[in-house]
């Protein structure tokens, strides 16, 4: 619910507080990390490459929160992203538009969501293993358009999309914040927010509400099917390339990732896009620190598995739970434990 | 204490909370040697947290457990089987890719040098079995043989490993006649021996063909304990369903019948409910009544949508109506307060702004959010007409006490304005206060207009409210009854009468 | 590629002419098509057998060795003259390649090696990734003629054999020079994003002006890189060297392009060779060496890129 401003800053404190962390370290690190200077016609500056790198995993976590808020999850993403950027980088190679190639692109990841909706809504198959077909399917797909080579092309509408820069700043910044302003203002604005979290949280009691669960359920998959196929325009428009090997391999992770770090249920319910979204910028500014340590690349995956580890650690539900009991537990009269009671009468029953 | 022969199981004043409800008040069960006791009541009444307070899979707030005159405290389901009480549930609790001998002795083995002696167990197996009267191959594994096989190696299992008290859960409800009968041959050997064993069951006739005594729950509370051979299966029922009440409730059911509003012609579907049909007037309260199992909740969730009905049409206000999906049903001006509140009415972690103002948002369609201004006027309205206390409309649903949260559930359907209200079990599960204004909300609803159909196993909850009752037995509707005939007694002597067919000797 | 090539080798076997025609039948077990490379070297095998007018049996074996080893076994049975493997892992051949040896079936390794007794197999043609490193390092020591130079380099995905060997190559390769200093070497997971990816932390942690070359593991990431460097406004080629290895086809078209400057060939035609040393085995018994070793070519702006660009870019890269 669009609540007051402090609840929703209440919400996204920790992710604040975790970023603001996570950015110093960089600054301990590379102490010009926030200067910002304008160069050959864009702003260029550590942080940019931060806000600027992270798209691909906060497009994708726009569609994951709403997915994982259904107590769903939507492994496909990564892959989705494979065969939209083929798919787009195929049209322009034969000499299509760069809107054409996008419009396609986006229709591939629209039908890929689509169906990873059905098995999930209609045919009710569970949604790990539902995104899991074509998780493994779909680069199979995106390797087939590209013929299993590097697809480059030269289309300048399209490489904009990845590399160009709109007043200085960079595209895909531009890309995936207007994106998730739209979303947020969507749900939180409109029922959409509420209805999707009832359904996560009980769908039974939620279709008995009259609440149309199939086609909301099948609606987030489809909207997570589009955010994944604008990341893998984005990402293949960035290197002018298709690399259906290689493009958006292991990012569905960083996308939970980020939606877990955004501190949202894995079993659904009550979510926050913002708080997704601060999540994979958090993602990008360690992997900003890996990059700017210098340490040798061995290191890279030691270090942020650590970093995550503290996060999760301090984000833990243990944590959270103990907090909430404090609270909880003020005005609920507590039972008392059986042996309190029973002790005395088992006196009296020796006694006798 | 006058009773000569020292229970075997004695549990006195057990008592169990759960946030914000009793669920077991001041609980009392004497288990004699060689005596199969029923334990009887309608869903929620506390049966099987009772259990779970014997056998240790909860653990007591209040009261002691005597076993042989000896008070103990199982910490575990495991402790309590070592003590001597050992239970069978209605899903065989046993694995079923192991072979019946392997079920049988499944962590107590026989050894041999510090290996499974695989020949002396099946041995023993076979002779365990036999003494059931069973002659099966213990080699082979559990799964080649019925359900009811299946039952008797549970017990077997549970008399050799605890044998002193037997607990069944329901073991009949997946049997058939035959299966029933070999079950019955074989609780009475165990009888003979000397056994205690308490029967939970929701088949009357059973009871009465198999058991001795029965304690009787409602609400948390023993309504009965008596030898079965001394009363009627009408005072049972009336024990179950309660009647103390009887005397300070009438309703004075003032305002008029209006016309038929809901019709209902032939609806049912194959294995769940016979095809009834049922005229709902405004301004009426039609009341279910009927033992757990009878078909109220199938009635009322097949006229909402929430099951798919395979035959009948509904008419509304004369017209023609199709009703697939709840949805549907809401389309139309139909709310259902659902049985299960938990797992079907609420929802859990939403604040109960959101659970109240949910029908009314879902009807108007995501695209046309209510205003929240609008959204914290209604749910105000509501938490103030129905007294519902809560620390703010921001608290989670699921914090609040069983009568609160069913208050919330109403006032998510009345919110929605509906013609047509079904309430299943409005009253279960919550405290004597809210319970009273429930009946007087019913009350003023139909006397504004409203449709009501009501499902409630409390026999004088039906009896203050309703303007028809209609009896249901075993999935088929058996009488309607209307004006005077609607008393407690009227309705127990429907569903007691024509015994059912399962009582015949087997 | 995977399926063009499939269905030419399944044209290519069932199509009576071609039976009729071959006097030496060889089959091949590929690896499967994980990258351009190995697509293109699946292309120019067929097109070596092709011209000696050789049937080739190919098997895609998708990255598993158990399909490697039925199809060797499918290869024995069907009496072929010789098998050629690249082989998925270097454990686990000496059974397979003791039933080849029984049959008398020479077989020849491509592209990499096998931890297997010498004897079993005729040769292994694969090139030298140390080698190609240092002709890289060699190369760039040239070319600075002892001007100072601060290298950046982007490795290939941790741990990997060729990561590790192309960086040990280079580093020998600059050994000496006292003038060439590498300062950051980050992976790039061999991928053309992550190479934009990690230079871009480059010119920002270092500043572009200072960095004066890149070495980079293969031609992708380098691919990667150049637009990084054009992006923060620098000139790829002059202002920062690059040099890479592999020569794919954008590679070459880079360099015709002015955008960078170097690439080590790591040849798609490890067929040729081996199957010259077949060919002369075959027919007097002549033993070839165990190891023969392909080159490792150096193209640089002054050779005709635009046309080894247009030469390579079927090939399946």
């Amino acid at each position: 619910m669009p609540g007051p401003k402090s609840a929703i800053l209440r919400r996204i404190a920790p992710q604040l507080v975790i970023l603001a962390i996570a950015l110093l370290l960089n600054v301990l690190i590379f102490p010009d990390f926030f200067h910002i200077d304008f160069r050959n016609g864009r702003l260029f500056g550590n942080l940019i490459d931060v806000l600027n790198r992270g798209a691909p995993v906060a497009l994708l976590c726009i569609g994951m929160t709403l997915v994982i808020a259904t107590r769903g999850i939507d492994l496909s993403v990564g892959t989705v992203m494979a065969v939209a950027g083929a798919v787009a980088a195929s049209m322009v190679v034969e000499g299509h538009g760069w809107g054409t190639a996008l419009l396609a692109a986006l229709l591939a990841g629209g039908m890929c969501g689509l169906w990873n909706g059905v098995l999930v809504a209609v045919l009710r198959i569970q949604p790990i293993v539902a995104t899991l077909v074509l998780m493994v399917a779909g680069r199979g797909i995106a390797q087939l358009i590209t013929e299993g080579r590097i697809l480059t092309f030269m289309n300048e509408g399209l490489i904009h999309l990845g590399a160009g820069t709109v007043l200085g700043m960079p595209t895909p910044i531009l890309i995936w914040v207007t994106l998730g302003a739209v979303a947020i203002t969507l749900v939180r604005r409109t029922a959409l927010g509420m209805l999707i979290e009832a359904i996560g949280i009980n769908e039974r009691s939620s279709r008995l509400a009259g609440i149309n669960s199939r086609v909301l359920l099948i609606c987030v998959y489809l909207v997570s099917g589009l955010c994944a196929a604008l990341a893998g325009v984005i990402v293949a428009a960035d290197i002018k390339g298709a690399d259906a090997n290689n493009a958006g391999l292991w990012l569905e992770l960083d996308a939970i990732l980020a939606v877990v770090i955004g501190g949202n249920s894995l079993l659904g319910g009550r979510f926050s896009i913002l708080a997704s979204l601060l999540g994979a910028m958090i993602i990008q500014s360690i992997n900003s620190v890996i990059l700017l340590s210098g340490l040798p690349p061995e290191f890279n995956l030691v270090i942020k598995a650590l970093l995550i580890l503290a996060i999760l650690v301090i984000q833990s539900p243990r944590i959270g739970y103990l907090l909430y009991m404090l609270r909880a537990a003020g005005p609920q009269p507590q039972p008392r434990p059986g042996t309190a009671d029973t002790l005395p009468k088992r006196k009296k029953e020796a006694a006798r | 204490m006058t009773d000569p022969v020292r229970p075997v199981l004695h549990a006195r004043g057990i008592s169990k909370f759960f946030p914000g409800t009793i669920a077991l008040d001041d609980v009392e069960l004497r288990l004699n040697p060689g005596e199969v006791h029923a334990l009887l009541g309608e869903n929620g009444a506390g049966k099987s947290t009772l259990i779970k307070c014997l056998t240790g899979a909860y653990q007591r707030d209040a009261g002691t457990l005597l076993l042989d005159g000896a008070p103990i405290n199982p910490a575990s389901t495991a402790a309590s089987q070592k003590l001597g009480i050992g239970t069978v549930y209605q899903e065989v609790n046993l694995l079923p890719n192991l072979t019946v001998a392997e079920n049988l002795f499944l962590g107590r083995q026989p050894l041999r040098g510090g290996f499974v002696s695989r020949r002396r167990m099946n041995a023993m197996a076979r002779e365990t079995l036999a003494g059931y009267g069973l002659k099966i191959d213990p080699t082979e594994p559990l799964t080649a043989y019925s359900v009811a096989v299946q039952q008797v190696v549970a017990i077997a299992r549970a008399v050799d490993m605890s044998g002193k008290v037997l607990i069944l859960d329901e073991p009949t409800a997946s049997l058939d006649r035959d299966e029933v009968a070999l079950l019955f041959s074989v609780i009475r050997q165990l009888k003979a021996r000397g056994l205690a064993i308490v029967f939970i069951t929701h088949f009357l006739d059973q009871v009465f063909e198999i058991c001795d005594r029965a304690t009787i729950l409602r609400n948390g509370r023993v309504v009965g304990d008596c030898a079965l051979a001394e009363v009627s299966r009408r005072e049972v029922i009336t024990m179950m369903l309660g009647r103390q009440l009887e005397a300070r409730v009438h309703s004075k059911k003032t305002g008029t019948v209006g016309k038929p509003l809901v019709q209902v012609a032939d609806l049912g579907r194959r294995g769940m409910i016979e095809p009834f049909s049922l005229d709902i007037h405004e301004g009426e309260v039609v009341g279910l009544a009927g033992l757990l199992g009878s078909g109220r909740t199938e009635t009322a969730n097949l006229i909402f949508g929430a099951v798919m009905p395979d035959q009948g049409r509904i008419r509304l206000r004369g017209t023609d109506i199709t009703i697939r999906t709840p949805r549907d049903a809401v389309a139309h001006g139909f709310a259902l307060c659902p049985e299960d509140r938990k797992s079907e009415g609420i929802v859990g972690d939403l604040s109960v702004r959101d659970n109240i103002i949910l029908a009314l948002q879902a009807r108007q369609g995501w695209m046309r959010p209510i205003p929240r201004a609008k959204v914290t006027e209604i749910a105000d309205r509501y938490v103030r007409a129905l007294d519902i206390r809560l620390a703010s409309l921001d608290t989670p649903i699921r914090l609040l006490s069983g009568g609160n949260q069913q208050k919330a559930l109403l006032a998510r359907w009345l919110a929605t304005n509906p013609a047509f209200l079904i309430l299943d079990e409005p009253t279960r599960g919550i405290d004597v206060g809210a319970h009273a204004e429930i009946i007087a909300l019913i009350d003023q609803l139909r006397a504004d207009g409203m449709a009501l159909l009501v499902a409630s196993s409390e026999l004088e909850e039906l009896v203050a409210y309703s303007t028809r009752v209609v009896v249901l037995r075993d999935r088929v509707q058996i009488c309607e009854l209307t004006g005077d005939q609607i008393t407690p007694d009227t309705i127990v002597q429907a569903i007691a009468d024509d015994p059912h067919p399962h009582a015949e000797p087997v | 590629m995977t399926l063009k090539a499939t269905l030419l080798a399944s044209v290519l076997v069932l199509s009576p002419g071609a039976l009729l025609a071959a006097d030496m039948t060889i089959g091949f077990s590929q690896i499967g098509s994980e990258s351009g490379w190995r697509a293109a070297e699946t292309t120019v095998t067929r097109q070596e057998a092709e011209s000696r007018g050789i049937e080739l049996k190919f098997a895609d074996a998708q990255q598993k060795q158990e399909n490697q080893i039925k199809a060797i076994r499918g290869f024995i049975a069907q009496g072929v003259d010789a098998i050629l493997l690249a082989p998925v892992v270097a454990t686990g051949w000496d059974e397979v390649l003791e039933e080849a040896k029984d049959a008398e079936i020479p077989v020849v390794l491509l592209d990499r090696t096998v931890d297997a007794p010498e004897d079993l197999y005729l040769t292994a043609v694969t090139s030298d990734l140390v080698h190609e490193g240092r002709v890289a390092g060699e190369w760039l020591a040239e070319e600075m003629a002892g001007e100072d130079c601060r290298i950046v380099e982007l490795q290939g995905t941790t741990g990997s054999s060729p990561a590790i060997d192309r960086k040990k190559g280079f580093e020998e390769g600059i050994a000496g020079q006292d003038n060439l200093e590498i300062v950051r070497s980050q992976t790039g997971d061999f991928t053309r994003a992550q190479g934009k990816v990690v230079m871009e932390s480059f010119l920002k942690a270092e500043g572009g002006d200072t960095i004066c070359a890149l070495y980079a593991h293969n031609d992708d990431m380098a691919v990667g890189a150049i637009q990084a460097i054009k992006e923060a406004g620098l000139k790829p080629g002059e202002d920062i060297k690059i040099v890479a290895i592999d020569a794919v086809p954008d590679a070459h078209l880079a360099i015709a392009n002015g955008e960078m400057n170097a690439t080590i060939e790591l040849t798609p035609n490890m067929a040729g060779p081996a199957l010259d040393a077949l060919e002369a085995y075959l027919a007097n018994g002549t033993e070839p060496a165990k190891w023969i070793q392909t080159e490792s070519k150096l193209y640089t702006a002054a050779d005709d890129n635009q046309a080894v660009y247009e030469e390579k870019k079927n090939l399946g890269y």
